[in-house]
Parts: C-alpha cells; sequence; structure tokens
C-alpha cells in the first residue's frame, strides 16, 4: 500500500521568498502527523502543493501514489484550507450537497446527515452560512472535507476556530479516522492538542524540517521528582531506571514518599527549541 | 467535464440568489418604464409636426428610439456579465471561496467553462427579455417594429458573451474590484470607438474612421451593437436610412458576414487563454 502522504524534496519559491527548501514528509494509511512551526514556517504552502493548488518549484508529491493535483490524487483526498469560505446563500446541507456531487460521492442524504451529526452540526443542518458563526462554519468545513470518505486528509488549522468541545470533538473524530485506516496531515499551532492525539510531529521552521519523531521521541527525561514528607527532592541527572533505587534510599534514610514523577520535557519546549526560542 | 453541468447549476444559482441580481431586476424594470414614458412622449411630439419633414417620422423615430434603447439592454447586459463573471477566479480565492471546489476532481477548466456557462444562462435570457421589452414598449407606443428581430437580439446577446468571457480572462489577473474596473474601461474603450467613427464620418476623416474600425473588432461587442444597429433599419433606405445610421452611439455599421466568424475566434480564444492562465496558477 503506498504512503497515503508521500513529499520528496519538496521546494516551493514565491518571486524571492523560499517558502520551501527541500522538505521531505511521508504520513502513513492511518497515521495522524501534526505539522508544527512558526507563522510562515511554510505549513500552507506544504499542504497545498499536496492539494495540487499551488505547483511546488521542485520536488515530487504523491497522495496514494499518484502525482499532486492529478483526478486520481484529489479524489482520494479531503482537505479543509486555513482561510476558507462557502457561499453565504448556501445551508449546511447544500454545502455538503455541492460537494458530493463535486466529489461523485453517493452518500446521498445518509451521509450528509452522519457527517453533520460527527461534527455536532446536526441540529444546524438548514442553518444558512451566513448566518453561522465562525466556529460553526469551521466544523462544516471539517464535515465537507469528509465528504467521499477520503483516504488522505488534509488540514489546516482546523480547530483555530473552535471552543474546547468542539476541539474536543474534533479530537475524537481524528481517532476515529485513524481506525479507519485514513491518514491525515494536522497544521496546527496548539501544541496540547497535537501532543494528544498524534503520531508523529513534523517542525518545520523557515521552508526546512527541523525536527520530526513521535511525542515522546522528541521529549527529553529532565529528571526525576519524588514528593516526600520533607518536601520535593529533584533528581537532574536521573530517570526511569533510577527510581526504584532512589525510593529505596529514601526510605532507608527514614523519608515517606508520597509521589514520583518522572519529568520530560513538553512539546512545547521541545518545539521552541527546535524553531529557536524567542523566535516563535 | 463532467463536473461542468454541476458548476454550471452552482454559478447560476449564486447568480440568483445573490442581492446585485435583484438590484439589476429592480433597474432593469426601472429603466423599462422610463423607456416606455420617453418612447411614448417622443412619438407625440413626432405627430404634431404632421408630415412637415421629408422623412418618414415613425421611421425615423422608431429606429432612433430602439437603437437608443439598444444601448441600455447592452449596457444593463454588460453589468449583469461584470458581475457574475468579475470574481470568478481571483477574487473567489482570495475570499476563500475557490480553493475547496478546485480541490475536488473536477478539472480547472471544467470548473471555469461551468462558470461561464452560469453566466450564459443568466445574460443571454435578459439580454433577449430586455431586447423584446424594449420592442414591444417601441410597437405599443408609436406602432414600430425592426426591421430584423431575432439576429440583432442575438448580437447583443453575443456581445454581452464577450464581455463575460473578457470579464472571465480579467478575474484570473485582477482582485474583484480592480477587475471589475477593468471591464467597464475595456467597455467605456468600445463606446468611445463607436463615438469616434461617428464624428469621422461626419468630418470625413478616414484617420477617425480607421481607429474606429480597429477598435470596435478588437472589442467585438461593439462591433456587434453596429451591425445590430444597422439591421433594425435595414430595409429603410434614403434619407431615413441615412439620418438613422448617424444615430446615438455609434452609427450603424454593416460588419460583413465575418463579424460571425471573428466574434467566434475572438470568443474561443479568449476563453483558451483564460483556461491556460488558469490552469498555472497558484491559488
Ligand atoms: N502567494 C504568496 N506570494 C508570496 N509569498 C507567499 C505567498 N504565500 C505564502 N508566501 C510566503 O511563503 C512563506 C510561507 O507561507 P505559509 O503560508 O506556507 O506559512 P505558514 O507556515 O502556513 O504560516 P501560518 O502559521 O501563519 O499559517 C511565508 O514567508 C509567506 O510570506
Ligand atoms: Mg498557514
Amino acid at each position: 500500500m503506498p504512503p497515503a502522504l508521500a513529499v520528496h524534496d519538496i521546494a516551493k519559491r514565491y518571486g524571492r521568498i523560499d517558502a520551501l527548501k527541500g522538505v521531505d514528509l511521508t504520513v502513513e494509511p492511518g497515521e495522524l502527523v501534526g505539522l508544527l512551526g512558526p507563522n510562515g514556517a511554510g505549513k500552507s504552502t506544504l499542504v497545498k502543493i499536496a492539494c495540487g493548488l499551488i505547483r511546488a518549484s521542485r520536488g515530487r508529491a504523491e497522495i496514494c501514489g499518484s502525482p499532486a493535483g492529478s483526478p486520481a490524487a484529489r479524489a482520494a483526498l479531503g482537505y479543509l484550507a486555513e482561510l476558507f469560505r462557502f457561499p453565504g446563500w448556501y445551508s449546511a446541507e447544500e454545502v455538503l450537497r455541492l460537494h458530493q456531487r463535486l466529489a461523485g460521492s453517493h452518500g446521498g442524504q445518509s451521509e450528509r446527515r452522519e457527517l453533520l451529526d460527527l461534527v455536532g452540526l446536526a441540529e444546524a443542518h438548514r442553518v444558512r452560512v451566513d448566518a453561522m458563526s465562525k466556529g460553526m462554519q469551521q466544523r462544516l468545513g471539517i464535515a465537507q472535507a469528509l465528504v467521499g470518505t477520503p483516504q488522505v486528509l488534509l488540514l489546516d488549522e482546523p480547530t483555530s476556530a473552535l471552543d474546547p468541545a468542539g476541539r474536543r470533538t474534533v479530537r475524537a473524530l481524528l481517532e476515529e479516522l485513524r481506525r479507519r485506516n485514513i491518514g491525515v496531515l494536522l497544521n496546527s499551532h496548539l501544541l496540547s492538542e497535537v501532543e494528544l492525539v498524534c503520531d508523529r510531529v513534523v517542525i518545520l521552521s523557515h521552508g526546512a524540517v527541523v525536527a520530526a519523531g513521535s511525542p515522546a521521541e522528541l521529549s527529553r527525561p529532565r529528571g526525576v521528582e519524588i514528593e516526600t514528607d520533607r518536601g520535593f527532592k529533584h533528581f537532574a541527572d536521573a530517570g526511569r531506571d533510577e527510581v526504584p533505587a532512589l525510593v529505596e534510599q529514601l526510605v532507608a534514610e527514614g523519608h515517606r514518599i508520597y509521589g514520583v514523577h518522572v519529568l520530560a520535557t513538553s512539546l512545547e519546549e521541545e518545539y521552541l527549541q527546535a524553531v529557536g526560542g524567542d523566535e516563535a | 467535464m463532467r463536473a461542468v453541468p454541476i458548476i454550471a447549476l452552482y454559478a447560476l444559482e449564486e447568480a440568483l440568489r445573490r442581492r446585485i441580481f435583484h438590484v439589476v431586476l429592480v433597474l432593469t424594470a426601472l429603466y423599462l418604464a422610463l423607456y416606455w414614458l420617453g418612447a411614448d412622449t417622443a412619438f407625440e411630439e413626432v405627430q404634431q409636426f404632421g408630415g412637415e419633414l421629408p422623412v418618414e417620422e415613425k421611421e425615423l423615430t422608431g429606429g432612433t428610439l430602439f437603437g437608443l434603447s439598444m444601448f441600455g439592454t447592452l449596457f444593463l447586459g454588460a453589468v449583469l456579465a461584470a458581475f457574475l463573471t468579475l470574481g470568478a477566479v481571483r477574487g473567489d480565492a482570495e475570499r476563500g471561496l475557490l480553493q475547496p471546489l478546485v480541490v475536488r476532481p473536477l478539472g480547472r477548466s471544467a470548473l471555469l467553462v461551468g462558470r461561464l456557462l452560469g453566466a450564459a444562462a443568466v445574460c443571454v435570457p435578459y439580454v433577449f427579455a430586455v431586447f423584446t421589452a424594449c420592442a414591444l414598449i417601441t410597437r405599443a407606443a408609436g406602432d414600430w417594429w425592426p426591421d430584423q428581430f431575432l439576429r440583432p437580439g442575438a448580437e447583443l446577446a453575443a456581445g454581452v458573451l464577450v464581455i463575460a468571457v473578457l470579464g472571465l480572462l480579467g478575474s484570473v489577473f485582477l482582485s474583484a474590484t480592480a477587475n471589475g474596473i477593468a471591464i467597464f474601461m475595456v467597455f467605456g474603450a468600445g463606446l468611445v470607438a463607436g463615438l469616434l467613427g461617428q464624428i469621422g464620418e461626419a468630418l470625413n476623416s478616414d484617420t477617425l474612421q480607421t481607429v474606429a474600425e480597429r477598435t470596435s473588432w478588437a472589442l467585438p461587442f461593439e462591433a456587434l451593437y453596429q451591425d445590430a444597429l444597422y439591421r433594425i433599419t435595414s430595409e429603410s433606405r434614403g434619407f431615413t436610412g441615412l439620418a438613422i445610421q448617424l444615430g446615438p452611439f455609434g452609427g450603424a455599421q454593416a460588419a460583413g458576414s465575418n463579424l460571425q466568424l471573428w466574434v467566434a475566434t475572438y470568443f474561443v480564444a479568449a476563453l483558451g487563454l483564460t483556461l491556460a492562465a488558469f490552469s498555472r496558477k497558484d491559488l
């Protein structure tokens, strides 16, 4: 089975700006990859190349083995743009119907209802886009991206306008997609969210990949902290393997132990380090 | 090309549901009412001279009035065509309306052809409706009917389609507002060419007439309009015919049989250019 998304040495120049400088990235079927990076790093540019919206200056991008932008590639993907709008005079249901027609989906009303239900818009299926809040439109955007059961989903900041409950809905949705073996590339600035759901994270800065790996791989040990009856004790050089010995030693010294925490850097700390701290 | 009818329907629905269409309908009603008033008054005034002029008043008045109305019809049709196409690519892309459609598995060409068909489905019936209404009003007011009816109507509709395809072409490069301004400048240039031709004819200036003729071919909606103007009085000869040929906004000019071929070539070339430019555009 070819990767859901494979990007080889993709570069993009806008006039004198190098938006991407040779990026490699793969998303396997059923894999959820988070694409992180500061504003202007090139995340949206990369996703747009994968969709065939813009042409790369160099390199190759494939969706399920077909060249990005080809009809087969576009038939396999669902996309939610960073900035998008649906015609204000359409209802939620009509937007989905149009996209069903364009995607050649035969899901009919049951698919539309299921998708609206999935994003929490079941009650609003007759509401016109004009009358929707930004978050409702974003939910509709996610439903639209899922029309025709795509094999690959490219989501450019899909939760930027969502309330906490909406974000949670989307997280559950992403996990459901993983179960259905759909590959997802998720652009986001919400690191805690990415840390929660993504199998792998790619950090982009100035058009190049500066770090990649699972959230666990990216984080580094930061010692062990033990809560005792005489306060917190910090062992900066210790790791998980040293915990039993440390506890034994403390107990032998007459301490009472209330809690043990193996510390690691958060994704946020790793991210800031990777992209060069204050610049982000 | 499976997507063409879907997009055409989408464009049609967009046109009919947008406020601009309702504004155009109201403007049209106002325009027709004014035209009725004007036609009625004009015929009444002419009747009062009662045969003193050596020309057939009815022919002259009817031809002039209806020629004037055809300019109004062309103008309203151009407004409609411009509004339906001016934001089709860059305007819609800037607002984020285009991207969700373009990533679907339909060719980019299908998207533009669909949009053009959608615009045509609104503009062509509209132009015919206004053209017919004006002819009926002229008949009611002064018992005058154009020598040819279908052909001039079709020529006006074709002129509006030329404006639609130019609007689409402009929309690939210009944002909506800039494109709107550009379309009306092009439209205005066509009219100026018509006026220059008239002045050239009156002054017997070959240079002016050549400039005017070249321009009206470069902007064939003007050549179509002049040919249509010629056709509504094509059978009136003698002084009446001459007087009407000197009529308002670009004299009536028979364009000859090459016009159809030229307009078709022009239209296909402009559409081809639009499709080529759009196919390689970053969105
Ligand atoms: N149409 C364009 N013309 C010129 N430069 C562009 C264009 N689009 C993007 N750029 C430039 O390319 C670079 C990458 O932009 P991109 O939108 O991919 O960033 P991003 O990582 O998505 O940022 P953000 O987090 O703000 O969404 C930026 O320097 C931007 O200025
Ligand atoms: Mg972006």
